[in-house]
């Protein structure tokens, strides 16, 4: 009990109590953010997620600008029905290169985490400008005044660049071709080899909003496109302890 | 005044006094310390039990009780797949004609493929099959590619200009803006008018039929009925998939079109994709 009447001191002495409680939330805090200093190896390893391209950049800029996410996920959670209606459930490195992640809460339309392919360009367009052309039942706001804006991708570099500060492995030379491979992605017609070498084969190189000039659309359509589609889950051998 | 006065001092106090305040030093109650004690257990135990300490390579303990929400959820989709695992090989197995003959197999197929249909289809061409304007209506008798189970499987297995599918239907509608002159575009849409059925300047339409064999019969074949194997639409009838006014036929021509359907052989099994055709096929339209 000498211990515990000695506590008697801590309780009369308020600058002691402080310091002493710093201490005991100190040791706390240590205990819960060491394991994050391995972050590297805390994300489960899995082959084909690369970062954004500059042009899917700008579009996800725009998703959250618009803020899609109050009321679209990008997390399938791992149940049964959740699988079988949207694809495979979510890996944490699928969106360890989003900074912020749009894993969201809350589910007003469906969840877009593997909305990659799952419709035309076309179907897009269409949805974004007119969303009950498409879905009739749809309480989605239209989006149609994203073909107005016309993007030069000149601060896509800067973009690159913030990312790169916070960890996605952009390189120097990713930076630097930023805004090339920003315009090169949208037009069909482009040397997309530079593209391809930085960013891999499977980037779509498509007029994304089949209009002549390059939009928020395009961009926008661009990143929604390659929601999901990086890992290719007919090799993933999902490990069990996670 | 209520209270006790000092020299009537209950024994149990911690003897501090402020302001005339004294401090009861009365025992925690022995139940509530009892299940402060049990949650720290339990709570123990509850991290062995369960996935819990990160370890530093990069996983956490497994925890003793086994618990996976990854296991579990493939064992929740094997308990559904074993439970169709027969029906499935048999459906992936027989011929497609052969569907319709087999009532398990047609039951089975019908309401899989009306599932199947919701979730993956409907987006497109709407709940009940009946398209939106740059979406084919599956439930009439007009088919771009075809509308015979098999064309139907073939369509829903590789898409149609789908980019990552090598076999995917493929046809080009040019853009006819760049190649003609604005009056030979308007002479061909008097023509399409007058051959479906519309309202349209005969003289126009005349020479329109010059510039349509010209430049379109190649596809849509003699007198615009259209040629299923490149997937090039009949023109002479009421059904149209961009819209069949001036205006639109106009936009058509002059911009093209390249609707794009995805392929769903790598998304859904060969057992969905065969539902689901067999869904459509059975929707009124089937050939």
């Amino acid at each position: 009990m000498s211990i515990l009447s000695k506590h008697k001191i801590l309780e009369t002495n308020a600058t002691l109590l402080l310091i002493a409680s710093l201490l005991v939330v100190t040791v706390g805090g240590i205990v819960e953010l060491v394991p994050l200093f391995f972050m590297e190896s805390t994300i489960e390893k899995v082959k084909g997620v690369r970062p954004y391209t500059p042009l899917e950049m700008a579009g996800r800029n725009i998703y959250i600008r618009e803020g899609c996410y109050t009321c679209h996920s990008q997390m399938i959670r791992p149940l049964r029905d959740e699988v079988e209606r949207y694809g495979n459930y979510s890996l944490a490195a699928e969106s360890m290169y989003d900074h912020p992640f749009q894993w969201g809460s809350k589910r007003t339309g469906p969840d877009l985490a593997r909305v990659g392919g799952r419709y035309s360009d076309e179907w897009h367009v269409n949805h974004m400008t007119d969303p009950r052309s498409v879905v009739p039942v749809s309480i989605m706001p239209a989006y149609a005044f994203l073909s107005d804006t016309v993007l030069d991708g000149a601060m896509s570099g800067a973009v690159l660049k913030t990312n790169a500060m916070v960890g996605v492995p952009y390189s120097p030379e990713m930076i630097e071709a930023a805004t090339a491979d920003f315009k090169a992605q949208a037009d069909p017609d482009a040397d997309t080899d530079g593209l391809m070498e930085r960013y891999g084969e499977n980037v779509n190189v498509r007029n994304f909003d089949g209009r002549p000039e390059l939009t928020e659309m395009d961009a926008l359509v661009a990143y929604l496109q390659v929601l999901g589609t990086m890992v290719d889950f007919s090799t993933f051998e999902p490990a069990a302890s996670r | 005044m209520s209270g006790k006065s000092p020299d009537n001092k209950d024994p149990n106090t911690t003897g501090h006094i402020w302001d005339g305040i004294e401090e009861f030093d009365n025992p925690l109650p022995r139940w509530w310390l009892w299940v402060l004690y049990l949650t720290i257990i339990w709570g123990i135990g509850y991290t062995i039990w369960m996935p819990a300490w990160p370890l530093l390579n990069g996983t956490t303990t497994a925890g003793i009780g086994g618990y996976s929400s990854r296991a579990d959820v493939a064992a929740d989709i094997k308990h559904f797949v074993d439970a169709n695992a027969a029906v499935d090989s048999k459906l992936t197995a027989v011929e497609l004609e052969e569907i319709a003959g087999d009532p398990d197999l047609s039951n089975y197929a019908l309401n899989g493929g009306a599932a199947v249909f919701r979730t993956w289809c409907a987006q497109c061409h709407g709940k009940g099959a009946g398209g939106f304007t740059g979406y084919p209506n599956l439930i009439d008798n007009d088919w771009l590619w075809g509308g015979t189970l098999e064309d139907i499987h073939t369509t829903v297995s590789h898409g149609i200009r789908e980019p990552a599918d090598d076999d995917t239907r493929l046809n080009d509608m040019p853009k006819f803006g760049e190649d003609l002159e604005a009056e030979e575009i308007d002479q061909v849409v008097q023509y399409l008018l007058s051959i479906s059925g519309q309202e349209a300047d005969a003289g126009l339409a005349e020479t329109g039929a010059e510039v349509y064999a010209d430049n379109c019969e190649s596809c849509h074949d003699e007198g615009g009925i259209g040629n299923r194997d490149l997937g090039a639409p009949n023109l002479t009838d009421a059904i149209w998939l961009f819209g069949g006014d001036a205006a639109s036929i106009r936009t058509t021509i002059v911009h093209g079109r390249a609707g794009v359907m995805p392929a769903w052989a790598g998304r859904l099994s060969e057992s969905q994709i065969r539902q689901v055709s067999f869904w459509v096929h059975q929707q009124g339209g089937g050939e």
